[in-house]
């Protein structure tokens, strides 16, 4: 370990935190997208710090990343279709004037 | 003192992964955020570098820096107003947000620094080989479940964005 774990740990959570707080307070949809992406990354760090630092099956958290940057891309598509077909529709990608399943 | 000089490269690779993380969330113009977004994760792919994860490295500029982007910036052409600075970008929750992220980070951080972490240094190198091993054979039935996912997202995201 070039840097000791708990570092490394502290600083995903903080790029987790950061993520987080784009979720929480951007209004527009891709920017709500863009900030997911930041979590899984956080995530995908998690697993290849402890798979670097404890091996018990030392391509367990390597693999596991690979399976997690899958899911972000294709969660990245399939939102960013959702986003064009709302902007064709009500021609707006602001979270909070999309309301039609709120009453 | 070459040792020294690669923590440093670590701590300097992390500190500016986390500005270009705040830069993503904190930019106004949603262009100059998902640029900022290409380097926080070329700085993750360094950090991978750093712990000998060298595949996931590549792959991360591959599909991350390489595909994903291009699809976000894509989307953002397709439909932002760039130009318009009036409209605001941030609802009303930034301040409580704020408030309980930090309190969240300052209980996470000090769970981590009191925490013991087993350390096991003599850890064996994952390459490529045995990582295509591992991949096609202990872990072949979630591979194959994540391929089936793929074509799935596929066919869907095909179906939502096309007209019709």
């Amino acid at each position: 370990m070039p840097i000791p774990l708990s570092h490394i740990l502290i600083f995903s959570t903080l790029l987790f935190a950061i993520g987080l707080y784009g979720v929480l307070v951007r209004r527009n949809v891709i920017g709500i997208l863009i900030s997911i992406e930041l979590i899984l990354n956080a995530v995908n760090v998690n697993l290849i710090a402890f798979s670097r630092a404890h091996p018990l099956n030392p391509e367990m958290g390597q693999v596991f990343a690979i399976f997690v940057i899958t899911l972000a891309a294709l969660a990245a598509t399939v939102g960013l279709a959702i986003v064009l077909a709302l902007y064709r529709v009500k021609r707006t990608i602001y979270a909070d004037e999309v309301n039609l399943l709120k009453w | 003192m070459l040792i020294l000089a690669s923590k440093f490269f670590v701590y300097a690779v992390l500190f500016s992964s986390l500005v270009a993380a705040l830069g993503v969330v904190m930019l106004p113009n949603l262009f100059h955020s998902a640029l900022s977004l290409v380097a926080t994760l070329i700085g993750i792919a360094a950090l991978y570098l750093a712990l000998q994860a060298e595949f996931i490295a590549v792959v991360q500029v591959l599909l991350y820096v390489g595909a994903v982007m291009t699809l976000i910036i894509f989307a953002i052409m397709l439909t932002h107003r760039i130009g318009d600075q009036t409209i605001p970008q941030k609802n009303q929750q930034s301040v409580p947000a704020f408030l309980a992220l930090a309190a969240f980070v300052g209980m996470v951080s000090t769970l981590i620094l009191q925490s013991n972490w087993p350390v096991n240094e003599t850890a064996a190198r994952v390459d490529a080989l045995a990582l295509g091993k591992a991949l096609l054979g202990v872990y072949i039935f979630p591979f194959e479940i994540i391929s089936v996912v793929l074509i799935a997202g596929l066919i869907g995201a095909v179906v939502i964005a096309r007209k019709d």
